[in-house]
């Protein structure tokens, strides 16, 4: 099986250093991978193309690149699957949203200073147990789900909210962030629900998803982070626009059934926020010009009793 | 082709045009719309009130559910994010006993969730039961020399497992098709599938408006008329917040990219008065894109 290659290299110690696109054809067997193929050249046709790989088995993480624009491992991406029906090339680009050191070989070391930060190790108080700690069965192995993490990079590699402000802590760190807030023999909850509280951390995901799709092992980095927001609200943390935004959100459509968006901006950024409502009001009247108010009287939808004795009863058993 | 319509919160709210576009549309395109069917039935929770309460979501879903099984009809979203939310509240509760769980709270009203939701997108009805071919045909005012950009929306594209893209691999180009069928060019850039950052506005609004800018500035550097997205709230950063983008980012200028709902996209093409889809109420001027079309608002 014929199968076309179009990789993008960078090496800034050559005549060519910008980035640029380069053609390959290989033949190959249907049973192969991406990752096959970029050893194929790296072997047959040009030595210096540099990538990470080790185990070719999706456990050591170390071959997650963009394969058509999108975060993957390359060891667990079929050719066959990732060839463009239209005949195309398969493009092969570094990880996104970290500094490419040459071709597919990209710096982690901003990656790992993230994880380090939610301090990604057990921290337990009170007398140490004669034999091993103990935790319900149940508990492990909801946490199973996120300690299969193999810390590729492929969440990191797509997340949006990276795109614009690298300071966020990121899919990656947060996840494992909530694999201890989640562990019955972590005692730190307090202090790490109040540290991903700060800016930078859980309130700053946009929901995108593009983590979830990104995992290679369903970690699903965005649900833990949601699993977070939950946790720092339930544990008091209710002083930032995204808990308050997340309250009145669900007030709003618990007791009238839809969303108030007339007070939703105003509630979620405090009323009492002097700058921040100031900043509002050009944007009302813009939108008032345009008859794009919300209607600021909220009415609640028909037969909205029904919605509100499923919100209380609901809202009690959280 | 008779569905239930859910029209979301904000076709009902900060995007009116969005609702008037819709019916003009689907009347033409001969998609009859029940519209009292979901007249009681809640916000899907848009994915907010499910950072707080997943359970308290998939209940007020499998209600907006049962009501359109109690009236007999599939229901239609007009929005990527309504769409999106209850998708995945539907993979969950194809569980029979989590489902059995949730009816529990239903049984007051006399309502119960049998699992036989299939919530479609207009954009999906359109490509699948419509047809290209006769969306084709029965465009008066072809746009050949538009260019659109497609923007979808995070929840109309991912979790692709929860949106039904394995079986319905066209779901994934639907936006493209679309646009191709009503005689214009699709613009290819960096945009399509991206997050227009609308959930973090009033979280982190620097980052917000830095992906307005980001797209809309993208959108324009290759070319494009306008761009057009099936999800109000989508529409309502990448329009209503596009000056504050550009002045926050300081792009030279405005970027003046005006954002169309997608029926009025198709609207145009099917000879609908701009003014009766409200295409003169945007933030962001529509009325020189109009002009190249040579209709006046």
């Amino acid at each position: 099986m014929q199968v076309k290659f179009k990789i993008r290299r960078f090496d800034p110690d050559t005549d060519r250093p910008a980035s640029h696109f380069e053609d390959y054809e290989l033949e190959m067997a249907e049973a192969s991978t991406v990752l096959d193929g970029l050893i194929q050249i790296r072997e047959d046709v040009d030595g210096t193309l540099a990538l990470r790989c080790s185990c070719r088995s999706a456990i050591c993480g170390s071959c997650a690149m963009r394969i058509n624009g999108k975060g993957r491992l390359a060891c667990n991406t079929k050719v066959i699957d990732a060839m463009p029906k239209d005949g195309g090339p398969i493009v092969v680009e570094p990880a996104g949203n970290m500094k490419v050191i040459k071709d597919l070989v990209t710096d982690f070391a901003p990656f790992w200073d993230k994880v380090r930060t939610v301090q990604p190790w057990l921290q337990n108080s009170g007398p140490e147990p004669e034999a091993e700690y103990v935790a319900p069965n149940e508990d492990m192995l909801h946490l199973a789900g996120v300690m299969s993490c193999i810390m590729c990079g492929a969440c990191v590699s797509d997340c949006t909210v990276l795109e614009v402000d690298s300071s966020f802590l990121g899919p990656a760190a947060l996840a494992k962030a909530y694999r201890f807030v989640g562990d019955p023999r972590d005692d730190a909850d307090n202090d790490r629900l109040s540290a991903l509280n700060e800016a930078s951390g859980i309130w700053d995901c946009t929901r995108c998803m593009q983590c979830v799709e990104a995992c290679p092992k369903g970690v699903d980095p965005m649900g833990r982070i949601m699993s977070l927001r939950d946790k720092a609200m339930q544990a008091g943390f209710t002083n930032t626009n995204g808990a308050r935004h997340a309250t009145f959100f669900t007030n709003s459509v618990g007791h009238k059934g839809w969303i108030d968006e007339f007070q939703l901006p105003i509630r979620s950024k405090g009323v009492t926020n002097v700058k921040e409502m100031l900043k509002l009001i050009p944007v009302g009247i813009r939108a008032a010009k345009a008859g794009k108010v919300p209607n600021p009287i909220h009415k609640a939808i028909p037969g909205v009793d029904n919605v509100r004795r499923i919100h209380d009863k609901v809202e009690k058993n959280r | 082709m008779r569905y239930a319509l859910f029209p979301g919160c904000v076709s009902r709210g900060a995007c009116p045009e969005l609702y008037s576009s819709t019916l003009e549309v689907c009347r033409r395109l001969g998609i009859e719309l029940d519209l009292m069917a979901m007249q009681s039935a809640s916000c899907t929770g848009s994915g907010v009130l499910q950072e707080r309460n997943e359970r308290l979501g998939d209940t007020l879903n499998a209600r907006n559910f049962a009501l359109a099984e109690k009236a007999g009809l599939p229901i239609m979203t007009i929005c990527s994010t309504c769409q999106g939310v209850m998708s995945q509240a539907n993979v969950r509760l194809q569980d029979d006993e989590y489902r059995a769980s949730i009816n529990r709270d239903l049984e007051e009203e006399g309502l119960s969730y049998n699992g036989s939701a299939d919530p479609k997108h207009m954009l999906w009805i359109i490509v699948e039961e419509v047809g290209i071919e006769k969306l084709k045909s029965l465009v008066t005012q072809p746009l050949p020399n538009m260019r659109f950009a497609p923007f979808y929306g995070c929840y109309l594209i991912r979790p692709s497992s929860a949106l039904g893209i394995g079986e319905h691999p066209e779901r994934e180009t639907s936006l493209e098709q679309v646009i191709e069928a009503v005689g214009a060019e699709v613009v290819e850039y960096g945009g399509t599938t991206a997050c227009c950052g609308f959930p973090i506005l009033t979280i982190n609004e620097s980052n917000s408006l830095k992906m307005v800018a980001t797209h809309t500035m993208d959108a324009k550097g290759r070319g494009a008329d306008a761009m057009v997205t099936p999800c109000p709230l989508c529409h309502l950063n990448l329009d209503g917040f596009q000056p504050q983008a550009a002045s926050a980012n300081s792009t030279t200028g405005a970027i003046d990219m005006p954002i169309l709902h997608l029926p009025q996209m198709i609207g145009l093409a099917l000879g609908i008065d701009p003014k009766a889809m409200r295409l003169n109420r945007h933030i962001v001027s529509t009325k020189n894109f109009l002009t190249e079309l040579a209709v006046t608002p």
